[in-house]
């Protein structure tokens, strides 16, 4: 029987674990995957609606061409799309599609396909979302652990609480009330929009100016419901850890209260943050549809929220089907961060 | 008679130099209040005491009597609803009680080193341990080149009979008794003047306890500072103290040579105290203390100990004792001995 820690020669040892982890994550990942196409392949065809035919009909009914002519259209573009052949070869011929990253074209923006779409507004929802989904993690963290930090002075630890206050804010009301005051009333800010009309997209000064003035206010929105959530949350940790013993040796230690603040106290109290921040990737496309709603922004939300109107399903599937494989490729990453914060889930 | 004469006449053990040298600490009447909801508890009440470089003190007392208080009032690590009320903690001619929040930084660990108490969560979890020395170093000599920085840290494991590869590891990778020596490690990083170990051994096993006592002995030694051991377990400590302070209630109650006090304790507490403990001679028979440590919040009036006191005189409900000197050097708090100094 070999010992599990013996302190010499475990390199080799450890590099394996490691390996192990890293294939046993990936494996999941892909698992992530193909469960999630699979539910959106089945879901729209378990339903009794025919996109075709809707939309088809629709066409018709606005003119265009004969009622008798729509069964012979709808026959010939079922046959184009596949979907007069039987269920499991449609189903592995889309698998095939999916590993691609091709998920076919858009009914409404025909001969747009689905990834064109996605990639067309991708950049927007990055930009906004996920700046400012990292921005509330760091500003929340960093008032949440001043606020338990009993070194602190007091103006400094009450900073947090009006944040905590905002927390029951919906976005949808803090982008209207924003939107009222500083919008409309003030005038400080745009009121929507990507950029000025009449702008033309370009590689300047002005233009990035004008850009991020059109992003202040969905950020807005979006940070200041968000950042009391961390902050109470990183308090409740704080509070744990301000009392640990090794906050207190290190003060023993003679540490500048600085050090004492970032390297004992934050980056334990931040581990168990950092889960959180995985799970706080999943819910930004709900507020993506929202926010980019509200301010008329190009983003992954708002051709996601014209998809649905406009019945269009396979850009529907396919941009629910992309945000899934997005969020869980974030989350594993996020995962593989984990060992490197916290030496003790390396050898566990 | 001349006290000082006498007393370095009686205590044969402590070499002479140190016997004659000048104390490296003295405290003088440290006070201690807590400030709770449900009253003033006075935790330190006028404690005074000094130590020679190389010098071992025992603390003793029961939970709650003022001996943890009295290492965190020493490093003015008092938290609210704590405050130090007063006095003095002179280490060599600094008083640190004097120091602003600054110079007490500096003065910790470099002149008055604090080894914890739970050793087992002091070491920083995400942090390998040589880093946790290295900050420590560097944040008292920022100007020490890296390389002699690590050396002195290797130096320190050494010293604490721990392997250099320690350096390199986590907390989570060692065990209970390689821990509290990397706190001894680290306390001796900067050869302070006064070493404070609070309850070094109470998670460990007795093996290691030992160990681990034999260690703080030998870096003691080869730093020649005054260290002040805190513990309960007075056998342990009669091995490795000069001498033994007894606390009750937030008071120094008695403190002499180890000899004395397991030979002859004075204080009726450390005499309950040393009763208490199991011997070969009277097997299966222990003589607990009567009574429960009194509510810092409504101590006895008078001594404090009086009503657990097998030899309470009328006077003691009513007046407090002060500390006295005996012949011989030893101080004793208790009314019995008013005529003897």
């Amino acid at each position: 029987m070999q010992a599990r820690t013996i302190p010499t020669g475990k390199n080799h040892q450890e590099c394996s674990v490691t390996l192990r982890f890293i294939i046993r994550r990936l494996v999941f990942l892909v698992l992530v995957i193909w469960a999630a196409s699979t539910i959106v392949f089945f879901i729209p065809r378990l339903s009794n609606r025919n996109a075709l035919r809707e939309r088809f009909g629709e066409l018709a009914r606005t003119g265009g061409f004969s009622p008798a002519d729509l069964e012979k259209i709808i026959a010939s573009m079922q046959q184009q799309f596949g979907l007069d052949r039987p269920l499991l070869e449609q189903y592995w011929q889309y698998l095939h599609n999916v590993v691609r990253f091709d998920f076919g074209y858009s009914l409404y923006r025909y001969p747009s396909t689905v990834s064109d779409l996605i990639a067309q507004s991708l950049p927007w929802t990055i930009g906004l979302l996920l700046v400012s989904t990292i921005l509330s993690f760091i500003i929340g963290n960093l008032l949440g652990g001043i606020s338990a930090w009993p070194r602190a002075p007091r103006w400094m630890r009450s900073i947090a609480t009006p944040f905590v206050l905002l927390t029951g804010v919906p976005p949808v009301i803090m982008a209207i009330l924003l939107l009222f005051f500083i919008g409309f009333k003030l005038k400080w800010l745009p009121l929507g929009g990507a950029y000025s009309v009449g702008q033309v997209p370009n590689l300047s000064w002005g233009f990035a100016l004008d850009l991020l003035r059109h992003q202040i206010l969905p950020a807005l929105s979006l940070i200041l419901g968000s950042v009391g959530g961390w902050v109470l949350s990183m308090r409740g940790m704080g509070i744990t850890i301000q009392g640990e013993d090794y906050v207190n040796f290190a003060e023993h230690k003679g540490l500048t209260a600085g050090r004492i603040f970032r390297d004992y106290y934050m980056r334990n109290a931040l581990l168990p943050q950092v889960t959180g921040f995985a799970l706080a990737l999943g819910t930004v496309v709900t507020s993506a549809i929202i926010v980019e709603g509200l301010f008329g922004l190009p983003g992954i939300g708002t051709m996601l929220n014209l998809a649905i109107r406009a019945n269009d399903f396979p850009t529907i599937y396919g941009i629910v089907l992309f945000i899934t494989i997005a969020v869980a490729v974030l989350m594993t990453i996020v995962e593989f961060l984990y060992p490197l914060l916290d030496p003790r889930v390396r050898q566990s | 008679m001349n006290v000082t004469l006498v007393h370095s006449a009686v205590q044969p053990h402590v070499p002479m130099s140190i016997a004659a040298a000048e104390p490296v600490l003295r405290v003088r009447n440290l006070e201690v209040t807590y400030y709770t909801d449900s009253g003033r508890a006075k935790a330190l009440d006028n404690v005074s005491f000094s130590l020679k470089a190389g010098e071992k003190l025992g603390m003793v007392g029961e939970s709650g009597s003022g001996k943890s208080t009295l290492a965190l009032a020493m490093m003015r690590m008092i938290k609210p609803p704590g405050r130090i009320e007063g006095g003095q903690v002179l280490v060599g001619d600094t008083d640190l009680m004097a120091l602003d929040q600054e110079g007490m930084r500096k003065a910790r660990l470099s002149r008055i080193a604090y080894i914890p108490q739970g050793a087992m969560n002091s070491l920083n979890p995400v942090m390998r341990i040589g880093a946790q020395m290295i900050d420590a170093v560097r944040s008292h000599l920022p100007d020490e080149p890296k390389p002699a920085v690590e050396a002195r840290c290797k130096r320190a494991l050494q010293s604490v009979d721990l392997d250099a590869g320690v350096f390199r590891m986590y907390a989570h990778e060692l065990s209970g008794g390689m821990k509290q020596r990397v706190c001894i490690a680290i306390g001796i990083l900067l050869d302070p003047d006064v070493i404070i170990a609070d309850e070094p051994t109470s998670a460990l096993d007795v093996v290691t306890q030992r160990q681990v006592m034999e260690t703080i002995d030998n870096v003691q030694k080869a730093i020649n500072a005054a260290v002040i051991l805190i513990g309960h377990d007075m056998g342990l400590m009669a091995q490795f103290v000069d001498r033994v302070a007894v606390m009750y209630a937030g008071r120094l109650v008695e403190m002499s040579s180890v000899r004395e006090m397991f030979t002859d304790p004075k204080h009726p507490y450390s005499r309950a105290l040393i009763r208490s403990l199991p011997s070969l001679d009277n097997k299966g028979v222990f003589q607990g203390i009567p009574g429960l440590a009194p509510s810092l919040l409504r101590l006895p009036t008078g001594c404090a100990f009086h009503p657990r006191c097998d030899s309470a005189m009328p006077e003691c409900s009513t007046a407090r004792p002060e500390a006295q000197i005996l012949p011989g050097g030893r101080s004793v708090t208790c009314h019995l001995f008013d005529g003897e100094a």
